[in-house]
């Protein structure tokens, strides 16, 4: 039992990073069509600025504050990062869906061989709050505090987006572009600006992902936002491309399917159940999936 | 070709809305629209009509930037043919598309707020127009019906100021008890402003239309006043492949 | 129903009214379906020389082991010897595995991001039968290309059931699980991140040892020529014809009576077929299996060089491949060079990495001429 209460919180907060990180991934598809491999970089650039922010202030403040200002660093250099990249690579190649993501291809090989050539490929240890590493009883479980966190953020997130997607204007020119960018425009609204501030919060919010999971990794490497990536692109294949709520239930799916199979069955086969979980889902609904054929 | 505009119903001829002059669109290697010219009164509604397949929703969409066209097109005298859609509809063209087209997953009230953030299924028109709506304004659009999908469609057309409306075959697929209360309204709406109306339904063009344009394969074959055209049995024939039947739906 | 697609009018996949304009429903101007073949053969001297040309470089590049030249700059050592061979090799064995990219990629217009799935299973399966259920080489070879293919089926009849970038995230997916697969080592099976080595007691001596290294570049030739074929034999039969026909247009294609599902999956099996061979010969030449072939980073690879080359084109692929694989080899020289010695560090550092450079030149190529990047000749 307290096995069970343990793996579902662990679980519970492996899919709030997953969520966090696809949540800006889904939106950026369903608007715009583009899947946009550049998410890792984003991701990796927002692990990095918040160690590099931390490892600045002076080291006599608090690891919290300045996990937090680091945090925030993180997400403004996220959401500069994608609003620079959406102004200055996507959107002139609009209606080239495949070229932009090809374009996005390059961007995350040459983003991760950056950050590889500068700050090397080993991890780097990054430094956390005494409490994150530490555990709280509960139902007869010792459960990392770390992974409470994540939920929180990720539950705040959720919360915000559906705030920001159901009653702001903003959000309504999202939904409805969601389901047809070109009658959007066919009413007179420029749908190109919202592209831009979507990729800004995508960047964002996948600048917090990759704060919150060199946390979870105790590290920073160059190829951390890639391997979160690949959860995040299944994560949103499975909740549906394009739709929040799908992506937040399909997130905690993965990452409790993901973290029981690794301890009933074996090392591994947590992994591989999330890909079968994909295959099963495309077999028995991939209607809901034929999204962009471009 | 000069452009002789009939004028059939005694309003005073004034500058056109709309000027297409040499409009050509090319898919890939396909030639779809080969040069087409014509104007648009300034008031009532024009018919564009012509078999299927000669290009008129391509007219339409070469008109409001969705397809990638060249040549002339002037609003009011000024040119629009190198302006993205979105600026072209603020610029006054309102347009409803084949298929009503609206959001199935957002509120009735939501698609027209699209047009207008403020009002939504409150401003005056649409009580006016579209009293239904108002009741069915919390409802998905995606489960009205089809005749209720293209009043929605209509109404977000009139929520803004337009100079000009083009309207993509409103009638298809609906009741005949439909059709008429569509034809209603456009007759309505077409009391205050201009509309480029493609449309199938020969009754239905006689009721309401003006005037008429008639393509074929790309270009413009007839121009002329809608009466003149539907009361031309031979004629009807030969331009649009169909004869019109004396006990039509509208 | 959410459907983000460019089109006003959003019929669902293959189904169109039989109204007005179906041309004219399609805003993103695709050209039309053109069938037959797709290149037509040169007249008089110049057919002469297209089939010349590729024998003569052929007969070239089976000459190069006994070129004793020193091309200082450009390769290791003498042409012939066994570090410039085994540059080579890799490169033609690299841009033999592009080769069958661009048949899913170029030719078909699948945009799968699971290649290397299948060249892995090829590389993998092929050490691992050779040394861990010690079958002989050529039950060994024939047990990974039948293997791969039978997965590339399994994985192709999945993922074929969703279209454009959906089967692009889920081609990753399943190439993703193989990878982490791999890396676990299972059973000491696949040998982690050390990759697993060839069992040099189950193949010839000669393909084995420093001295060899003429045999094995003679092997990654011969790749590159079986796959040419198979490539110039498939593009220009019936089925090639419908590979390029769902490419231009699926939706039209559907139309013309095409079943575009088996073309793809076809197309898919086939171009897997010819990577697992690419993958068999890699492990051969390079002495083993390498868990980085199980990498999305390899199919990214393969994506650049196919792009780079020019999509839809054998010599486009396999240049891309090999200058690709070349210029990754080589470029880490160039950041050493004197004319870069005057830069900060941090500027040389990332100047430093090969995928800094083909990344942002890629970047760049897609960038400034998008339209070349994609169905650029049939």
């Amino acid at each position: 039992m307290s096995d069970l209460v343990l793996l579902i919180v662990t679980g519970l907060g492996l899919g709030a990073l997953y969520f966090i990180a696809a949540s800006g991934l889904s939106l950026i598809y369903g608007l715009m069509g583009v899947l946009n491999f550049a998410h890792g970089a984003f991701i990796t650039a927002g692990a990095y600025a918040a160690w590099l922010t931390m490892g600045a202030l002076p080291a006599g403040w608090p690891v919290v504050l300045r996990l937090l200002v680091g945090v925030l660093v993180a997400v403004c250099v996220g959401a500069v990062v994608g609003r620079v990249v959406e102004v200055v690579l996507i959107r002139p190649l609009y209606r080239h869906h495949i070229q932009q993501v090809l374009v996005t291809v390059g961007l995350s090989l040459a983003g991760v061989a950056a950050a590889q050539g500068i700050w090397g490929s080993d991890p780097r240890a990054v430094e956390s709050p005494a409490w994150i590493g530490g555990t709280t009883d509960m139902l007869g479980a010792r459960l990392p505090d770390d992974r409470f966190v994540y939920v929180l953020v990720a539950g705040v997130l959720f919360v915000g987006l559906l705030a920001l997607l159901h009653l702001t204007r903003l959000g309504l020119v999202i939904r409805a572009g969601v389901e047809n960018r070109t009658m959007v425009e066919a009413l007179g609204i420029d749908v190109h600006r919202t592209f831009t501030v979507v990729f800004a919060l995508g960047g964002a919010a996948a600048a917090l992902a990759g704060a919150l999971y060199s946390q979870y990794a105790g590290a920073v490497s160059p190829a951390q936002g890639g391997s979160l990536l690949i959860y995040a692109f299944i994560v949103v294949v499975i909740g549906g491309m394009g739709s929040l709520t799908g992506t937040a239930v399909a997130a905690v799916a993965v990452g409790l399917v993901q973290q029981l199979a690794n301890y009933y069955a074996a090392t591994g086969v947590g992994d591989l159940s999330v890909v079968l979980l994909l295959a099963l889902v495309l077999l028995l609904r991939p209607t809901s999936l034929k999204g962009a054929t471009a | 070709m000069t452009a002789q505009q009939p004028e059939s119903r005694g309003a005073a001829v004034s500058a056109p809305v709309l000027e297409l002059d040499d409009v050509h669109v090319r898919y890939g290697g396909s030639h779809i629209l080969q040069g087409v010219s014509f104007e648009v009164a300034a008031t009532g509604v024009t018919a564009l009509l012509g078999r299927n397949g000669v290009g008129k929703t391509t007219t339409l969409k070469a008109i409001i930037g969705l397809a990638p066209r060249s040549g002339r097109i002037m609003l009011r005298g000024s040119e629009i043919q190198t302006m993205a859609t979105s600026r072209i509809v603020r610029s006054g063209i309102g347009y409803v598309p084949e298929d009503r087209e609206v959001f199935g997953g957002l509120t009735v009230d939501e698609n027209l707020r699209l047009v207008a953030p403020d009002q939504g299924a409150d401003a005056p028109v649409v009580g006016r127009l579209f009293p239904d709506l108002v009741t069915r304004r919390g409802q998905r659009a995606g489960t009205l019906s089809g005749g209720q999908q293209q009043m929605v469609s209509l109404a977000r057309v009139l929520l803004r100021e337009n100079a000009l409306l083009l309207v993509d075959e409103p009638t298809k697929g609906l009741a005949p008890k439909l059709v008429t209360e569509v034809a209603d309204v456009l007759a309505e709406v077409a009391r205050t402003r201009p509309v480029l109306l493609v449309e199938q339904n020969l009754p239905l063009v006689r009721r309401i239309a003006d005037r008429v344009v008639v393509l074929d394969a790309g270009a413009v074959v007839h121009r002329g006043a809608a009466a003149d055209l539907v009361a031309d049995v031979d004629l009807t024939r030969e331009l649009l492949g169909v004869s019109m039947r004396r006990e039509g739906a509208a | 129903m959410t459907s983000p697609t460019d089109h006003v009018t959003d019929h669902p996949a293959g189904v169109r009214p039989a109204g007005e304009d179906l041309v004219g429903d399609d805003t993103t101007g695709t050209p039309p379906v053109t069938l037959g073949e797709p290149t037509s053969p040169a007249r008089g001297p110049g057919r002469l020389l297209r089939i010349l040309a590729p024998l003569v470089g052929l007969a070239v590049l089976a000459y190069l082991p006994y070129v004793a030249v020193e091309l200082p700059g450009v390769l290791p050592d003498r042409v012939n010897g066994p570090g410039s061979l085994q540059l080579l090799a890799t490169c033609l064995v690299v841009g033999g595995i592009a080769l069958s990219y661009d048949v899913l990629f170029g030719r078909t217009g699948l945009l799968s991001f699971g290649h290397a799935l299948f060249v892995a299973a090829g590389s993998y399966l092929l050490t691992v039968s050779l040394s861990t259920w010690a079958l002989p080489l050529p039950v060994a070879v024939l047990a990974a290309l039948g293997l791969s293919t039978l997965l590339a089926l399994v994985v192709g009849a999945v993922a074929l059931r969703v279209g454009g970038i959906a089967f692009a995230m889920v081609t990753l997916a399943f190439a993703q699980a193989a990878s982490i697969i791999v890396m676990r080592n299972p059973g000491g099976v696949t040998g982690g991140e050390e990759g697993r080595p060839l069992d040099r007691d189950a193949v010839p001596d000669l393909l084995v040892g420093v001295a060899n290294a003429p045999y094995r570049y003679w092997l990654a030739l011969a790749l590159v020529v079986v796959t040419w074929v198979a490539v110039a034999v498939l593009v220009r039969s019936r089925a090639g014809h419908a590979m390029a026909a769902v490419r231009e247009n699926e939706q039209r294609a559907a139309v013309l009576g095409f079943g575009t599902y088996r073309v793809k999956l076809l197309a898919l099996v086939a171009g897997s077929f010819l990577g697992a061979l690419g993958g068999v010969v890699h492990a051969l030449v390079l002495g083993g299996s390498n868990p980085h072939l199980t990498t999305s980073e390899f199919t990214l690879s393969l994506l650049v060089m196919v792009v780079l080359g020019g999509a839809g084109s054998r010599w486009g692929a396999l240049l891309g491949g090999v200058l690709y694989t070349y210029a990754d080899a080589r470029l880490v020289e160039v950041s050493n060079a004197a004319f870069l010695q005057g830069l900060p560090d941090v500027v040389r550092q990332v100047l430093s990495q090969p995928l800094f450079i083909l990344g942002a030149f890629f970047v760049a190529v897609v960038y400034f001429a998008p339209s070349s990047t994609s169905r650029r000749r049939a």
